[in-house]
């Protein structure tokens, strides 16, 4: 048995990220690895947004939190190493980073293709959250309104009457189809967050 | 060992760092067994990282090198064995020698130095090992209570190789007189909060050039399922 090390410990991302983390997104002068697109438009099929925003316990927008998704592509696979191109050349990324501090009402809208089916689970995407006052990165996960999901291992895992924080509903948003998956710190439909 | 290891990290809540009340789950999270240790995150290619992305003094040179103590801050990203990550995304983000943020809607009253920006990256390379060139980060107010200052510090973020292997922590400098009053460092407990002090470290400095500070981190492991 090996000897494990003590893990790093956890701190805030804090309000000041954007420069370095997010910075084309805010206009600082220094480019960006991931923006708001998984894909480029060289990509198949049908592209869509997943919007939303982040409440606190007072049911505030959150101006200063960082969301990342993760997601497999339209067959299910992920593309866990990137062709070593310009990454805005790569057709589908299928991983994306957004501040909530630059549209005026506080939200995130991403741009994607659907993800296929992985292995037995529903469609979903990996939902990675960062804020001032939260000293954790938050893991959730995205479920989509119009598939099938009622045999999702990990879904069922959580409590009924929780699942449906999980779920984004499917709008339109621009003449586009989009899913709506609003963030809730706290209160009545506080989200359900993984412990990995 | 799980518990070990959560005994390092700072609960959700922790009042004493006011934003945490509104802004942390009250609802336990749910844990997922193993669903999804096995998740994957991206690795990014060589050619995403610029010339000087590991080099704060020069990144956002103008006109002069920005002014401050040169240092080099390195270390090693390993797992929880003690193996190193290699190509693993890190990110960094700190103030300026003042500590004045670049950040927009920073409002403390130090100035803004035109020749640094405060951001930078890397890949670890396959000993897990990063480093970086910048300017040692001044200490600066913030509004959670009366006169209260953040310690000299410079914000890590790491995309690991799984998706438990996603951080965002904090360096801060040996021997701060500041720990003691900032409820950021002080929400991890009290055995663990060296775990996030680098190391002054005089055989890597580069003489009459740059002091040197080792950061080492280390993530939740990738072979747990082998080991345990």
């Amino acid at each position: 048995m090996m000897e494990k090390l003590p893990t790093t410990p956890s701190q805030t991302i804090g309000p000041f990220f954007a420069y370095s983390l997010t910075a084309q997104q805010y206009g600082y002068n220094f480019n960006s690895l991931v923006n708001d697109k998984l894909i480029n438009e060289a990509i198949a099929g049908e592209k869509i947004y997943i919007t939303g925003k982040v409440f606190d316990g007072a049911g505030n927008t959150i101006h200063d939190a960082m969301i990342e998704l993760w997601q497999a592509d339209a067959d299910g696979n992920y593309i866990t190493q990137y062709p070593n191109i310009p990454i805005s050349n790569i057709p589908f990324k299928g991983f994306g980073r957004l501040g909530t501090g630059t549209a005026a009402d506080h939200s995130f809208t991403f741009k994607t293709i659907k993800p296929g089916s992985i292995s037995g689970q529903a469609p979903h995407i990996t939902v990675i959250l960062f804020m001032r006052g939260s000293l954790h990165r938050l893991t959730t996960r995205l479920y989509f309104s119009d598939e099938l999901y009622d045999n999702d291992a990990l879904l069922n895992s959580v409590e009924t009457e929780r699942r449906k924080t999980l779920i984004a509903n499917k709008i339109i948003l621009n003449g586009v189809t989009a899913y709506e998956f609003n963030i809730f710190m706290q209160g009545e439909n506080e989200t359900v967050f993984f412990q990995l | 060992m799980e518990n070990l290891d959560l005994n390092t990290q700072p609960p959700h809540l922790y009042p004493e760092y006011n934003s945490t009340i509104l802004r942390s789950p009250t609802k336990k999270l749910v844990p997922v067994g193993g669903m999804l240790k096995d998740l994957s995150l991206p690795a990014f290619g060589e050619s995403a990282i610029g010339k000087f992305d590991n080099d704060l003094t020069k990144n956002a040179r103008v006109n002069h090198d920005p002014i401050g103590e040169r240092i080099k801050v390195c270390g090693k990203v390993m797992d929880e064995y003690g193996r190193p990550l290699k190509n693993v995304l890190v990110e960094i983000w700190q103030a300026n020698a003042a500590g004045r943020y670049i950040h927009k809607e920073e409002i403390h009253d130090a100035p803004l130095d035109p020749n640094f920006l405060g951001g930078g990256r890397m890949l670890t390379d396959n000993g897990g090992r990063y480093q970086f060139y910048t300017i040692k980060p001044g200490a600066y107010p913030w509004g959670n209570h009366f006169n209260a200052w953040r310690p000299n510090h410079i914000h890590f973020s790491v995309i690991g190789h799984q998706i438990e292997q996603r951080l965002v922590t904090q360096m801060y400098f040996p021997g701060d007189p500041l720990f003691e009053y900032d409820p950021i460092f002080q929400s991890v407990p009290q055995h663990a909060r060296h775990l996030m002090i680098a190391k002054f470290r005089m055989d890597w400095t580069d003489p009459e050039f740059a002091l040197a500070y080792e950061f080492n981190i280390v993530m939740n492991g990738t072979l747990k399922t082998i080991f345990e």
